[in-house]
C-alpha cells in the first residue's frame, strides 16, 4: 500500500493575524494512494489543503515535491506542477457552459487564437462519461443541480491530469450512486499512480476509500494510521480529544413554559423552489432550555432558522412564539415579538462593515432610543456601553470601526445586537464559525447565561463537540427532518454522529 | 506608502503619533478648495471679490442641492441618473401652470397661485423619484438602468408637455394673482440669493436627518450591508423608496430655482446635471458602493467643482481644457480616496489582529471596555 512520497509538507505553520491555524504540521502524500484527513471544522484541514494547492502560502515550513523543496506561488503555479484541487465551495461560473468551465484558463485554441469548441466538447464528453454523468457539455452550469455541479468540478480537476489531486468535501452534494462512481474513478486514478488527498465529514464513507488516514485537531496533526489498523472509533477518539470538555457551560436542568413551538413547518429550498429544505418539521423550545440542531451541511438548519427570522417564507406549518402565532410578520415585527437570529455568515449577514461597533450593536433596537424625531445619543451610548461590557467585547470603544475587531469579538457584537432587542427566543446559526477556541467557550457561556435568564435558545451546529457540550437537547436534522432526538446527559457521541450520517446516506439515495 | 502598520505587524503601542499623510488625505477636499481659491485669486483680481464669490456660490448651490439628494441615493448604494431630467421637467411643469392651464372642456384657463405651482412641480419631481424607487424595490431593476430609463422618460415628458419650446415670462400677472415666482431664484435675503439660503437649509436638514434620525442610520446601514440591515429589522425597501423620492424632490427644487431665476422654463434644462451631482458626491469622499459619505463632503465637493469651473472661465482657460481638467480632478479624487481606504483598512486589520493576541478568555479585569483611548497592548 505504501507508494513513494510524492509530496511532503515539513513543519508547516500558518497564522492568520494572531490565530495559528496550523502548528508545525508534517504531512506526506503517497503515490497511488488515498490519504484521508479527518478533523472537525477549524481543525486546520482546509488550511493545509490551501497551502498544498498554492492558494495560500505557509507562514513557516517547507513543501517538497519529489524530494525537492518547492515554493508554490499561486494555484496556477501548483496546477502547472500537477497539483489540482476540488474546492469545498463550488468555484464554477454559473453563466458559462460545462465545457467552458472545465477548460477555463486553459482553453484549447487553434493557432493560439480561436477556441477549438469541437475538441473541447469531445474531451468534456469523455470526462463526463468516465464519471457516468449524462450532461451535454454545452449545458449552462446554472441549469445543473448541485450534485451535478460537483461532478463538473471533479471533471475539471481530472482534466488537468494531476499527479496530486486534492478533494475537499467532494461528496457533500452527491447522491449515493454518484459517490460510488466517484470512488470507482478514484480507484482508477490511484491505479494509474495519482496521489489523492481526501477530506470528508462522512467518516464511514471516507474510511471506505482511505489507504492512509491522518487526524487533525486544533491545527495539529494528532494521529496517523493505515487503513488496516483503524476504525471509526479510532477516528472519533482522535478527532475529539480534549477540546469539547472546555465548553461545559452551566446549563439549567429545569425548564419553563414553551417559548417557541413549530408544527409541521416546511421551507422551500431557496435555490430550487421545487425542493424542500425543511420538511414538515415540528419542535419545541422551552424557556431556559438550550436546544441544538445538529446536522451536516445541507440538512436544512440555516433555512429553518432564516424562515423563523422572517428572511425566507414558510411554506406550511405553524410557528408560535410565547403564544403568538408567527405567520406573515416582517423581520422587524418578529424582532419585536421576541425572535431574533444571529446569522451563520457574520460578514455577509451579521455586520455592516462601514459602521462602528456601537452603530452595529444598536442597529436592531434603534427605535428604542428615539425621542421625538431623533436617536437620543446618551441613551444609545449607555445601552451600547452596557452591551460591550455585558458580552465582553474587546474594543477601543463604541466608535471604533467594526473591522478593527477580531472575528470572535465581531461575533460578540452581533450577539449583543440581538440581545439588545430583548428577545424571548435566541436563534443562532453556527455561532462559532471562524472564531478561536477561547471565544467559542465564551459564546457558549453567553448562550447558557441567557438561557438561565429565561430565554429559549435554539442553535445550529455541525460540530459534534459543540452539540454535546453546549446544549440540553440535540435534535439531529437530516434532509429537512428531525431524525432523532437526544438528551445531552445520556447521549453518546457516536450515536449522534451516526444518526446524522446514516440518514444522509439513505435519504440522498432516495431523494435524488 | 506611509508609516502606517501593515496587517501582520503588531499594532504600535503609542497610537497618538500624528500621521501627516493621513491628515492631508482626510482633509483633501477642503485642501483642494483652498488651493483652488489661492491659485485663482492670484491669477485674477476679480475672482475673490464679494460679488463674484456670491455668483459662484449661487452656481454651486444649484449643484449642491442636487448632490445632497444624490448623497442619500449613493449612501444607500444606488445611483440616480434621472435628476437632470427632473430639473427640466419640474421647470416645464411650473411653466405650463404659470402660463395658464387651458381646460378646453370647460372653456376656462386656470391660473393657479404660485404656491400651488411650486407644490405641483415638487410633487412631479418626487413622483419620478417614487417611480425610480418602485422600479428598484418592486421590480428589482438595477438602479443604474431604472434611473437611466426615467432619465429619458422624464426628459421626453418635459418635451411633450412643452412641445419642445420654452415657456418665457414666468413672472406671472398681477391680474391673475400668480406673481412672485421669480423670487425663488432671483430674490435675495440679507443680500444673499435665495438659492444659497435654500442650499444651506437643505444641507442642515440633510445633516440632521443623516446624523440624528433612525432613518439616517438606516440609510447608512442599508448601503453598508443590505442583508445585515434587513436581518436587523431595518425596513430596507422603504428606505430605498425614500432615498429616490428625496433625490427627485431635491432635483425638482433645483429645477424651480433655475426656471425662476431665468423666468423661463426650457425642456432641455438640466442636461448632464446628474453627472455634476455625482461628481460632487464622489469628490466629497462618498463610496459608490454605499454606506460611506457625508453632507460636509458633498458641500466641499460641490464647491470644488463650482469654483473650478467658474475660476477656469474667469482666468480664460478654453472650454476644452475646462472639461479635461474637471475630469482629471474627479479621477484624482477617487484615486486619493482609494489610497485612504487602503490605509484605514490595514490599520483596522492590524487592530483586529492585536485584539486577538490579547486572547478573549482573559479573566475579569478587562470585561468592561474602556470608552476612551486605545487599549494598551499587553505584552505576551
Amino acid at each position: 500500500m505504501t507508494g513513494e512520497v510524492v509530496m511532503r509538507a515539513v513543519g508547516i505553520t500558518k497564522t492568520y493575524g494572531a490565530t495559528r491555524a496550523l502548528k508545525g504540521v508534517d504531512f506526506e502524500v503517497r503515490r497511488g494512494a488515498v490519504t484521508v484527513l479527518f478533523g472537525e471544522n477549524g481543525a486546520g484541514k482546509s488550511t493545509l489543503m490551501k497551502i498544498l494547492s498554492g492558494v495560500e502560502r505557509p507562514t513557516a515550513g517547507v513543501l517538497e515535491l519529489d524530494g525537492e523543496p518547492v515554493v508554490l506561488r499561486n494555484s496556477v503555479d501548483a496546477a502547472a506542477r500537477g497539483i489540482a484541487i476540488i474546492h469545498q465551495e463550488l468555484s464554477l461560473c454559473p453563466n458559462l457552459s460545462v465545457r467552458d468551465n472545465i477548460f477555463m484558463g486553459r482553453e484549447l485554441a487553434r493557432g493560439g487564437l480561436v477556441v477549438d469548441d469541437r475538441e473541447q466538447n469531445a474531451q468534456t464528453a469523455r470526462l463526463l462519461e468516465r464519471l457516468e454523468e449524462a450532461i451535454d457539455p454545452r449545458t449552462l452550469v446554472s441549469a445543473l443541480r448541485l450534485g451535478q455541479q460537483q461532478v463538473v468540478e471533479i471533471a475539471r480537476a481530472l482534466a488537468g491530469e494531476a499527479r496530486v489531486l486534492i478533494m475537499d468535501e467532494p461528496t457533500s452534494a452527491l447522491s449515493g450512486s454518484e459517490v460510488e462512481v466517484l470512488f470507482g474513478v478514484i480507484r482508477e486514478l490511484t491505479a494509474e499512480g495519482v496521489a489523492i488527498v481526501y477530506i470528508s465529514h462522512h467518516l464511514e464513507e471516507a474510511l471506505e476509500i482511505a489507504d492512509h488516514a491522518v487526524v487533525f485537531r486544533d491545527g495539529e496533526l494528532v494521529a496517523r494510521g493505515d487503513a488496516g489498523d483503524i476504525d471509526i472509533n479510532w477516528v472519533i477518539a482522535n478527532m475529539v480529544g480534549r477540546s469539547a470538555g472546555d465548553l461545559n457551560p452551566d446549563l439549567r436542568e429545569e425548564f419553563g413554559e414553551p417559548v417557541l413551538t413549530l408544527e409541521g413547518v416546511s421551507v422551500a429550498d431557496p435555490t430550487n423552489s421545487s425542493r424542500l429544505s425543511v420538511d414538515r418539521l415540528s419542535l419545541q423550545v422551552r424557556a431556559g432550555e438550550v436546544v441544538c440542531l445538529y446536522g451536516l451541511m445541507g440538512a436544512g438548519r440555516t433555512e429553518l432558522l432564516e424562515a423563523l427570522a422572517g428572511r425566507l417564507p414558510l411554506l406550511t406549518g405553524d410557528v408560535t412564539v410565547k403564544g403568538t402565532r408567527v405567520h406573515r410578520q416582517t423581520i422587524a415585527e418578529r424582532i419585536r415579538l421576541g425572535l431574533a437570529l444571529v446569522p451563520e455568515d457574520r460578514q455577509r449577514d451579521g455586520l455592516v462593515q462601514t459602521m462602528s461597533v456601537g452603530q452595529n450593536m444598536s442597529l436592531a433596537s434603534l427605535l428604542a432610543f428615539v425621542r421625538g424625531l431623533i436617536v437620543s445619543r446618551p441613551r444609545e451610548r449607555s445601552a451600547v456601553e452596557r452591551g460591550v461590557s455585558d458580552v465582553r467585547v474587546k474594543t477601543a470603544g463604541p466608535s471604533a470601526a467594526i473591522t478593527s475587531l477580531s472575528g470572535g469579538n465581531q461575533q460578540k457584537v452581533v450577539i449583543a445586537k440581538v440581545l439588545m432587542t430583548e428577545p424571548d427566543v435566541l436563534l443562532l446559526d453556527e455561532p462559532t464559525r471562524g472564531i478561536d477556541v477561547g471565544a467559542k467557550a465564551e459564546i457558549f457561556a453567553l448562550m447558557a447565561r441567557e438561557a438561565r435568564r429565561g430565554l429559549g435558545v435554539l442553535f445550529a451546529t455541525s460540530e459534534i463537540g459543540e452539540a454535546l457540550g453546549a446544549s440540553n437537547r440535540i435534535l439531529v436534522l437530516s434532509k429537512g427532518r428531525i431524525v432523532r432526538e437526544f438528551d445531552t446527559r445520556t447521549a453518546l457521541r457516536e450515536d449522534v454522529m451516526v444518526a446524522s450520517g446514516e440518514n444522509v446516506e439513505q435519504e440522498t439515495g432516495a431523494a435524488q | 506608502m506611509t508609516g502606517t502598520a501593515s496587517p501582520n505587524q503588531a499594532v504600535p503601542a503609542p497610537k497618538r503619533r500624528v500621521d501627516v499623510a493621513s491628515v492631508l488625505l482626510e482633509g483633501r477636499a477642503f485642501i483642494a478648495l483652498i488651493v483652488l481659491i489661492i491659485i485663482f485669486s492670484l491669477l485674477s483680481d476679480s475672482f475673490l471679490t464679494l460679488n463674484n464669490v456670491i455668483t459662484m456660490t449661487k452656481h454651486v448651490a444649484m449643484n449642491a442641492i442636487l448632490a445632497l439628494g444624490m448623497l442619500f441615493v449613493i449612501l444607500k448604494g444606488g445611483i440616480d441618473l434621472s435628476v437632470g431630467s427632473i430639473v427640466g421637467l419640474s421647470g416645464v411643469v411650473a411653466g405650463v401652470l404659470l402660463q395658464g392651464l387651458r381646460l378646453d372642456a370647460f372653456d376656462v384657463v386656470l391660473y393657479p397661485a404660485v404656491w400651488v405651482v411650486v407644490l405641483c412641480s415638487l410633487l412631479v419631481g418626487t413622483l419620478v423619484g417614487f417611480l425610480n424607487g418602485v422600479l428598484v424595490t418592486r421590480f428589482n431593476v438595477a438602479p443604474f438602468i431604472a434611473t437611466l430609463g426615467t432619465l429619458y422618460v422624464a426628459r421626453g415628458a418635459a418635451l411633450l408637455i412643452s412641445n419642445g419650446s420654452t415657456y418665457p415670462r414666468l413672472g406671472g400677472n398681477p391680474e391673475y394673482g400668480n406673481t412672485g415666482f421669480g423670487l425663488i431664484g432671483g430674490g435675495r435675503l440679507l443680500g444673499i440669493p435665495m438659492a444659497i439660503w435654500i442650499m444651506l437649509v437643505f444641507a442642515l436638514i440633510a445633516l440632521f436627518v443623516l446624523r440624528k434620525t433612525p432613518f439616517g442610520r438606516w440609510v447608512y446601514a442599508t448601503g453598508g450591508n443590505e442583508r445585515a440591515a434587513e436581518l436587523a429589522g431595518v425596513p430596507v425597501r422603504r428606505v430605498k423608496l425614500c432615498v429616490y423620492m428625496i433625490s427627485g424632490f431635491c432635483a425638482a427644487v433645483a429645477g424651480l430655482i433655475i426656471s425662476s431665476e431665468l423666468t423661463a422654463a426650457a425642456p432641455q434644462t438640466g442636461e448632464s446635471f446628474e453627472l455634476n451631482a455625482i461628481a460632487a458626491v464622489v469628490i466629497g469622499g462618498a463610496a459608490l458602493t454605499g454606506g460611506r459619505g457625508n453632507v460636509r463632503g458633498v458641500l466641499l465637493g460641490a464647491f470644488v467643482i463650482g469654483f473650478l469651473s467658474d475660476g477656469l472661465v474667469i482666468v480664460g482657460v478654453s472650454t476644452f481644457w475646462q472639461i479635461t481638467i474637471k475630469g482629471a480632478v474627479i479621477v484624482l479624487a477617487v484615486v486619493l480616496d482609494q489610497a485612504q481606504q487602503r490605509i484605514t483598512g490595514s490599520k483596522n486589520a492590524a487592530l483586529a489582529a492585536a485584539s486577538k493576541t490579547q486572547g478573549p478568555t482573559t479573566p475579569g479585569g478587562d470585561a468592561a471596555a474602556p470608552t476612551s483611548g486605545r487599549e494598551p497592548a499587553r505584552t505576551p
